[in-house]
């Protein structure tokens, strides 16, 4: 199964950064998100999936998954969710301020 | 010695006061203390058979570096021609720059040199010598750009700058592997061990570096052409610097390290090819000049030429020769300089084409300059010091020790070549004098009226003249007191050498007579010979190659610039993912790293399986839809996905999280999106198109294999048995993931919420402050 996730986060990644490569802002911020869900996927799947039950402590029970993976996925979808939201409104006022999205036409003034 | 060299140092902190006062008094007058006690000090010396003295104060201990200091006979005679024409410079300068300029500066920036070529002369160790030698190099620059609002003075001092301080680079180079090879900084303690030196494979780049040095320092062909340019200095400091001091420096250098270099046959070839080819060719191009300054300027570089063949000659008589030269020349250049400063300040130019019968005018100055030019001319005559140096130039070139191979040619060429640049030296002696002191005189054209320059501009240059004329009569006198002792440092073994006027009837003296019986005869013919300057310099000139150098390096470093920083971000993010997959798989297949033992994996179930498919199709329609919302719940998909698969791996908090924050970000993108255009098709070309999807497939592939390979080699267990054991004990709690991040690894958890909390103010502050509105629209 680690294959199979693996692949779909490496799927995760390319369509990410697909998105990344674009020209308008919307299709960034989604390939940034993209890229997110496949870093958790990615950082859950090397902690090696489902051998035990939720580290929850219960009784009796001596095999629970890893939870110091799940804590950091937890750490970084917090994160990456800060992030989103600044970029989701950076990307509202940039194109608010110059009345353009596209990636080409925001360069630096120098190289007008 | 230490005093020498931080008195002057310390001395220019305090000229910026002193200076204030400038319209009392000038403020050279009080700079002319510091050489003048520094010539006294060091005068004591003279005469005395002294053992060389050597003082030593720490200074990085660690890395046994000392403020080591050294004087011997080659020192002493340097220590004397920079504190003594120093003295003389200094007070030529207080009547040639009026109290306008900014005087502060140019004391200040002269102290420093002082002090800088006292420690390179004096210094005993390398790197305290490299220090001073790029101190040399800086203050030099700095006072050739003095007049920095011309524009030939910038380009001039940015000239000397590169071309000096790539040498001093390169004179570093050396002096890191003399230092490595050789186990000690000293420079005698290195010249004391030069079998081990010699015998080490480094030896090559260290003669080769410390030539470069040594070479761009002293103007030798082709690092010549700075000196020209630097004649947009004040002349002072053309005096004292491109003529007396600095450009000596290079020819220090060599003589200081000539017991180390000299074991070689290379030491000759290169050294006396260079000196001869400079002789010749800076001599050939003064009679081109027009321009005084120029003119000393050529005529400096091929002296400094001869000095360098000379010492490439590496013989007792030719070292002498090299050392008294050195003397001779510090003396009639520098009186000369002094007489083109004149010239230039009391006719308002310096341009001989113009200048033209002077001697009526001003005949102390023309008497001067008569007698420095024939000096560096070499007439015979028993006043003359220059005759001398040229006659045992001469004299050196014909008796040179033999030679292997095809070396021993060099050999035989020297004495011609040596006749053939002594015939254009006086070629452009004589037009330097005749040209502008007799003929016809056109003083109406003159930007200024002539007349003689006011005596305390004079005095300096009568005392170098009569040095000219006191060490035309009595050579022995210098000699015995302390050129022999210098000509001694240099050789490593003894040499007493007595000079004679009268040599009797031998080669020399017929070298001599033909110098000047060719010269006068080109000198009178001139006018027919001289358009092959027309003819060929004006593309030879490697002022050409270095401003093609400056301004292709310039053109291509911007090229290569644009090339790839085009302001384009999505440009930018390409390269650097490129470069990421590009090093990650060589890294892999290099290494090894791929493996897929394919054991302990999960097993594969069909729910599983499905969710992944949904993702995987969800994921690769964000790429393919052109309608916003549809891209946004899309996208949810995804996310909702990773939160049900987090179910299935038994991850109750992370799924319970990533549903919230799922619903949340997209709420936002719902919010957002009413404000942001319409999602637009994407009109780009099929190769960016390709280019993209290559880089977001490699990168997607490289993750994949990495995951897979790392899986696939655990090398030891996980941490997380001690958080289950502990979590409850130590803890105090039975949820393992919360008490992780709220206990164990609390830290991670409070610079989360200040990540949050920083973008919710950023948040805030781009929704509210609009500050730029106005500017925007």
């Amino acid at each position: 199964m680690e294959i199979v996730t693996s692949v779909l986060a490496g799927i995760l990644f390319t369509t990410g950064i697909y998105n990344l490569l674009q020209k308008q802002m919307l299709r960034i911020i989604i390939g940034t998100a993209l890229i997110s869900h496949g870093a958790h996927l990615f950082i859950l799947t090397m902690g090696k999936l489902k051998t035990g039950a939720p580290p929850i402590l219960v009784e009796g029970i001596k095999e629970y998954t890893d939870p110091l993976p799940q804590a950091l996925i937890l750490t970084s979808i917090v994160i990456s969710f800060g992030v989103t939201s600044l970029l989701l409104v950076l990307a509202y006022r940039a194109s608010q301020i110059n009345e353009s999205d596209n990636m080409d036409e925001l360069r630096g003034n120098e190289n007008e | 010695m230490f005093i020498a060299v931080l008195l002057p140092l310390l001395f220019a902190c305090l000229v910026p006061l002193l200076s204030k006062w400038k319209n009392a008094i000038h403020t050279g007058w009080f700079v002319l203390l510091i050489p003048s006690a520094i010539f006294v000090y060091l005068v004591r010396f003279v005469g005395q058979d002294f053992s060389p003295i050597r003082n030593t104060y720490p200074w990085i201990p660690s890395l046994n570096i000392q403020l080591d200091f050294y004087l011997d006979g080659l020192s002493l005679l340097f220590g004397l021609l920079i504190s003594g024409i120093g003295a003389l410079v200094v007070f030529y300068s207080i009547y040639y720059l009026h109290k306008s300029e900014q005087l502060g500066h140019f004391y200040v920036y002269l102290l420093m040199f002082m002090a800088a070529m006292f420690g390179v002369v004096f210094s005993d160790n390398i790197f305290v010598l490299y220090t001073f030698w790029e101190l040399t190099s800086l203050s030099s620059f700095l006072l050739i750009g003095y007049w920095n609002h011309r524009k030939g003075s910038r380009y001039g001092a940015l000239k000397s700058m590169l071309i000096t301080v790539f040498g001093g680079l390169s004179l570093l180079g050396a002096f890191v592997l003399l230092s490595v090879v050789a186990d000690t900084t000293s420079i005698q303690a290195m010249l004391d061990q030069k079998e081990m030196i010699l015998n080490s494979p480094l030896f090559g780049w260290i003669v080769a570096f410390l030539f470069l040095g040594a070479f761009t320092k002293s103007a030798q062909f082709p690092f010549h052409i700075w000196l020209p340019d630097a004649m947009e200095a004040p002349t002072p400091v053309s005096a004292y610097l491109h003529s007396a001091t600095m450009v000596k420096a290079g020819i220090f250098l060599i003589a200081r390290f000539s017991i180390l270099l000299s074991q070689t046959e290379w030491y000759f070839f290169v050294v006396t090819g260079i000196g001869l080819i400079t002789l010749c060719w800076g001599s050939f191009m003064a009679v081109r000049q027009t321009d005084l300054k120029g003119i000393l300027a050529y005529s400096t570089i091929s002296q400094l030429g001869m000095i360098m063949a000379m010492l490439g000659f590496g013989t007792k008589i030719a070292l002498f020769a090299a050392i008294f030269h050195i003397l001779n020349h510090a003396t009639f250049k520098g009186s000369l300089f002094m007489v083109a400063g004149i010239v230039d300040h009391e006719t308002g130019t310096r341009d001989i084409r113009k200048l033209g019968g002077l001697m009526t005018w001003m005949p102390i100055t023309a008497t001067l300059a008569l007698f420095g030019t024939f000096s560096m001319a070499g007439v015979p005559l028993p006043i003359l010091n220059g005759f001398y140096s040229k006659e045992l130039f001469f004299d050196s070139a014909i008796h040179l020790d033999s030679f292997s191979g095809w070396i021993e040619a060099l050999k035989m060429a020297a004495p011609y070549l040596a006749v053939l640049g002594s015939i254009f030296t006086f070629v452009y002696s004589m037009y330097l004098f005749f040209g502008t002191f007799r003929g016809k005189a056109n003083v109406e054209e003159l930007p200024k009226k002539p007349h003689e320059a006011p005596i305390g501009m004079l005095i300096p240059p009568i005392i170098l003249v009569a040095l000219v004329v006191i060490i035309g009569l009595f050579p022995n006198l210098f000699a015995e007191s302390f050129l022999n002792h210098a000509a001694s440092a240099v050789k490593g073994a003894e040499i007493e050498k007595h000079v004679k006027f009268w040599h009797g009837f031998k080669t020399p003296l017929y070298m001599s007579l033909a110098v000047v019986g060719l010269g006068t005869l080109l000198y009178l013919t001139r006018h027919k010979w001289t358009g092959i300057y027309r003819v060929f310099p004006g593309s030879l000139t490697f002022n050409r190659v270095y401003d093609w150098m400056v301004d292709r390096s310039e053109k291509y470093s911007s090229v290569i610039t644009n090339s790839y920083m085009n302001g384009s971000i999505r440009r930018y993010v390409r390269l650097t993912l490129a470069a990421m997959t590009i090093g990650t798989f060589i890294f892999l297949f290099t290494t090894n790293g791929l493996s897929f033992t394919g054991t302990s994996t999960a097993e594969i179930t069909l729910p599983e399986l499905f969710i992944v498919a949904m993702m995987i199709f969800a994921a690769v329609a964000t790429i393919f839809t052109n309608n916003r919302i549809a891209a946004i719940l899309i996208l949810g998909v995804v996310g909702y996905g990773l939160a049900i698969l987090f179910v299935m791996y038994r991850a109750p908090d992370l799924a319970l999280t990533q549903l919230i924050i799922e619903t949340v970000t997209v709420a936002l993108f719902l919010l957002v999106f009413m404000h942001l255009p319409e999602l637009r098709k994407r009109t780009e070309s099929v190769g960016t198109k390709l280019t993209n999807a290559i880089i977001s497939i490699g990168f997607g592939a490289m993750i994949t294999l990495v995951g897979i390979s790392s899986f696939n080699s655990k090398w030891f267990d996980p941490i997380s048995d001690y958080f289950l054991e502990t979590s409850k004990e130590l803890g105090g709690g039975k949820n393992v993931v919360n008490v992780i991040l709220v206990d164990m690894r609390g830290l991670d958890t409070l610079f989360e919420i200040a990540v949050l909390g920083i973008a919710a103010l950023a948040i805030f502050g781009l929704v509210k402050i609009r500050r730029n509105d106005k500017e925007a629209k």
